[in-house]
């Protein structure tokens, strides 16, 4: 798969809920609709969390992966 | 598949679009109104928890502190919020703790300090930056008036950013938001 293009990294590894999507919330107000905010974060629960919030915000989140307990999110921002 | 000649990326801009519409007509989808009612550390996270959650998810969110709910916003409240082990059988200890051995003084203190490096080894946010991130993700924090009263409290033994009011006020937020919770 072809490797995704980010315009903006958040590490929020080692949060526990609810600090990953408070600071993705927070990293997507500073992206303009369209670019893509990468999201790194160990907290198991945001892979609830994040697709949750990615949906109720109006993004979209582009892919998904575990590297071995390193959870990466990629999430386009939506046009609100 | 849908017989369309739409491209996938197009239905999704369709979807995303009609969802946002049909939120706008709806605006109490995104509205949540929440009471705090206890004042206990372990009870102090869920309201803070979901409320932060709630706004970072682009909801507007009012949190109602009454009675012991009003020591999480209290500006002593990490000298008032403590947990104890007495008939609170749930709650993890090193080993089991009968209710008489619970009561000995001291152990109010120690259980509360145990559950702190509980949280702290997860690297749970604590109170004061929960209360943070609440604060400046807009979330309303409003102290019960009557219990205030009750408890002898002031306005200014609040944390700053308070708002005051009542039941009326808490109904009426609570009947224009989708998302009501009583903890």
């Amino acid at each position: 798969m072809a490797e995704i293009q980010d315009d903006e990294v958040l590490d929020a590894s080692g949060l526990s809920c609810p600090m990953p999507v408070v600071r993705a919330a927070q990293a997507m107000r500073g992206l303009a609709p369209g670019q893509v905010l990468r999201i790194v974060a160990t907290d198991r629960g945001s892979l609830a969390d994040i697709p949750a919030w990615a949906e109720d915000t109006g993004n979209e989140l582009l892919d998904t992966r575990d590297e071995g307990g390193r959870l990466v999110f990629f999430v386009r921002k939506g046009s609100e | 598949m849908l017989d369309t000649k739409l491209g996938e990326e197009e239905l999704r801009r369709i979807v995303r679009e009609e969802i946002a519409a049909a939120l706008k007509k709806d605006p109490a989808a995104r509205k949540a109104a929440i009471i705090a009612s206890k004042g206990t550390l372990d009870w102090a996270y869920p309201p803070l928890i979901l409320s932060t959650a709630a706004a970072a998810s682009g909801m507007e969110v009012a949190v109602f502190f009454t009675f012991y709910g009003l020591n999480v916003i209290h500006k002593d409240f990490e000298r008032k919020l403590k947990v104890s082990p007495v008939g609170n059988p749930g709650m993890p200890m090193p080993v089991p703790v009968p209710d008489i051995v619970g009561a000995l003084p001291g152990m109010t203190g120690m259980a509360t300090a145990m559950m702190k490096s509980m949280f702290r080894k997860k690297n749970v946010a604590g109170i004061a930056e929960l209360i943070d991130v609440a604060r400046e993700s807009g979330v309303r924090l409003i102290a019960c008036q009557m219990t205030m009263e009750v408890f002898g409290y002031e306005a200014d033994d609040f944390v700053a950013g308070v708002e005051f009011g009542g039941a009326a006020a808490f109904l009426s937020t609570a009947r224009r938001a989708h998302l009501t919770l009583f903890i």
